[in-house]
């Protein structure tokens, strides 16, 4: 049992991956923008028929199919920002919650119209499928590609949000829209950026879990439970906090099923209500 | 105006004698047709559309009306709902569909109280024609289908199984089938895992079964997305490539899905009452049906298949009742039935009401550029092993 050890690490660490690339948007746009977004889950379904459609239907191979899904997203994302999302920065949280659960039936309900209720095929490369032989334990080549995607996105995320000036005058805007304007900040222009940014990330989480998740128009319902798991758990506002409550999720879950199946789905679950027992406001704090 | 009395006394006789004359047999396809197992509904109601299609949708001089109804998924209150409002303000002649049991379960006693004759196409755990005298069930049970591939392995030289089945009553059932055949034949079960129902990725338990190394893995999921997560994640950690065989009921092989799982199923050997590719002019009628009536909807399975053969089995009781459906007369006729399925014969068993079908062993195959589950043994008469 030891001797698989390192083995059940590696595929946590790497469904732990997974799980922050489907959930560092949402850090983004609740975390940052103070926004409870649940239409989180249907962005990143919109990613995710993106890949597969520019793959299928147009030929794209799928490492330029995943920019592409990151674009569309981001213009999505906009255009809602720019005629709904906006309407309720200054709303109560329960009125977000009811907006944006009911954008996610609409998603749904779209997506069964335009793609049928089927489940999407999704063939990856051949370069990115099947596993190496390292030290003696077997790692998935598409695993090892996800982990590069998560360390690429949080070290470009914490420079843009910490070193530059877009970072400063997000950080500035969030903490109070009033001066920040009143210093000759575009307030509006920065949060629908922020905004697209984190529909981006949501579609391009969503093209690269496909494969793991499977693509069909429960997805927004599927993964919503995944991605609170984890803000919730990491607590929002903070790139530190997701990633590591994503790692630590992932690890449990693949050791609770590898080494305990008949509980193990439930083991994450456990570690949440324990987690959010222990530190109420998520393991890194909110920032307000 | 005035009216005469004569003619409008007349009229009224008139117009009442048309309407009954014309009364249309209303049939309640009650089946999710939205969520997660929306494909259940559309296949149901396919098959029993297309099986109007080819013979016609007047039935002893009454039209065929199918009033479908949305259950949206593994929601039992839902289908209990939509039953008795079948009942009560459709008024419906027959209960149909049933994807998935629990809903079959929860819709039994409004069969038994109104007594409606209740027709399930596809639910299929050991227990659900036992609820009502009212059910009669024309698809299938996993302990019929199960039970065959234990013996089916056991005789070819498979020892050591593991098995993986999903964690609800139809797993459960699929499981201890496959055990009982399998152990008898002299083989071991050397560890069984139930997976969760919601479960969105199988490789935690794929590489448990790796590192078990059995002979073969028995796998019982239900037909759809978990089966194409499952042999994603077999394929990518080289199961087969260690000398791990797939051996399964037919839902993991779905005819529907097989092309989303593509060269990974080549292979695959699995038990189960009905293939797309059965040679038989029942079938080929089936299939071509199912293409008039559902224009691109894709390829039907076996869910369809029992949506046709339910609705032969409704318009047969409508033609011996010369169109006067009574639930009681009904249960008579059905009981004993005998039908030319596009599976190959099947009979309703007269005493559990349950259905009597030749399991076929079948492996998957890639026959003119299409992936097929090519039949090549048989067991005949097969009975749910649960009874």
């Amino acid at each position: 049992m030891i001797a698989n050890l390192a083995g059940v690490l590696f595929d946590g660490i790497a469904c732990g991956a997974l799980l922050f690339l489907v959930s560092v948007g949402l850090s983004v746009t609740l975390g940052l923008m103070n926004f409870v977004n649940l239409a989180h889950g249907a962005f990143a379904m919109l990613g995710g028929y993106v890949c597969v459609v520019s793959m299928t239907q147009l030929g794209v191979p799928f490492l330029a199919a995943l920019p592409v899904a990151f674009v569309v997203t981001a213009v999505a994302g906009v255009a809602l920002e720019r005629t709904l999302y906006r309407r309720l920065y200054g709303a109560s949280h329960l009125d977000q919650v009811l907006f944006s659960i009911g954008l996610v039936f609409m998603a749904i309900a779209a997506a069964t119209w335009l793609w049928g209720p089927n489940q999407q095929p999704v063939q990856l490369p051949g370069f990115l499928q099947g596993q190496v032989n390292f030290a003696g334990v077997d790692l998935g080549i598409y695993r090892l590609f996800l982990i590069a995607v998560v360390v690429v996105i949080t070290v470009a995320l914490q420079w843009l949000i910490e070193a530059t000036r877009f970072g400063a005058q997000l950080r500035a805007s969030v903490d109070n829209a009033q001066a920040s304007a009143g210093l000759g900040i575009h307030v509006d222009r920065i949060f629908a950026l922020t905004f697209a940014l984190g529909s981006g990330l949501a579609g391009l989480g969503g093209a690269l879990g496909i494969d793991v998740l499977g693509l069909d128009p429960g997805f927004p319902l599927k993964t919503m439970v995944y991605f609170l798991l984890v803000v919730a758990v990491g607590g929002a506002g903070s790139l530190r906090g997701p990633l590591v409550a994503a790692l630590v999720l992932g690890v449990f879950d693949v050791a609770g099923k590898y080494y305990l199946p008949e509980v193990g789905a439930f083991v994450i679950y456990a570690l949440m209500i324990v987690l959010l027992v222990a530190f109420p406001a998520g393991l890194f704090g909110a920032r307000r | 105006m005035k009216w005469n009395p004569l003619v409008a006394g007349a009229a009224l006789v008139l117009s009442t004698f048309a309407v009954h004359a014309q009364d249309a047999l209303k049939i309640a396809v009650i089946a999710p047709f939205s969520g997660p197992f929306a494909d259940y509904g559309r296949q149901i109601e396919g098959g029993m559309r297309a099986w109007l299609q080819q013979h016609g949708d007047v039935i002893a001089g009454r039209k065929v009306v199918l009033v479908s109804k949305d259950t949206t998924g593994p929601a039992p209150e839902v289908a209990k709902r939509l039953a008795q409002e079948a009942v009560v303000r459709d008024k419906v002649d027959f209960l149909a569909g049933f994807g998935l049991t629990p809903e079959a379960l929860a819709v039994a006693p409004v069969a038994t109280q109104a007594k409606k004759p209740m027709i399930v196409m596809n639910a299929a755990s050991s227990i659900v024609t036992a609820k009502s005298p009212y059910i009669a069930r024309v698809s299938m049970t996993l302990p019929q289908v199960s039970a065959p591939m234990g013996t089916w392995a056991a005789k070819n030289g498979i020892r050591r199984v593991f098995t993986l089945v999903a964690d609800y009553a139809p797993g459960h059932d699929s499981e201890a089938a496959f055990k009982t055949t399998f152990t008898a034949g002299g083989g071991q079960v050397i560890e069984a895992v139930r997976t969760p129902l919601k479960n969105p990725e199988f490789s935690p338990f794929v590489q448990r079964i790796k590192d078990a190394k059995p002979d073969a893995v028995f796998v019982f999921l239900p037909a759809g997305e978990q089966g194409i997560a499952f042999m994603k994640s077999f394929q990518e950690r080289g199961l087969a490539k260690a000398g791990i065989r797939v051996i399964a009921t037919g839902d993991l092989t779905d005819d529907h899905v097989l092309p989303a799982m593509g060269d990974a199923a080549v292979g695959m050997i699995t038990t189960f009452h009905y293939s797309a590719a059965h040679d038989s002019p029942e079938n080929r009628a089936f299939l071509d049906a199912y293409r008039k009536a559902t224009g691109d909807q894709g390829q039907p399975n076996f869910m369809a298949v029992g949506g046709w053969d339910g609705m032969a089995a409704i318009a047969e009781v409508v033609k011996r009742l010369g169109g006067q459906v009574d639930g009681d007369r009904a249960m008579t006729v059905l009981k004993g039935l005998k039908l030319a399925s596009p599976r190959g014969a099947i009979t309703i068993d007269p005493e559990t009401r349950d259905v009597v079908q030749t399991v076929y062993v079948r492996r998957v195959e890639k026959v003119g550029g299409q992936y097929r589950n090519v039949e090549f043994d048989r067991f005949p008469d097969q009975r749910d092993p649960g009874r």
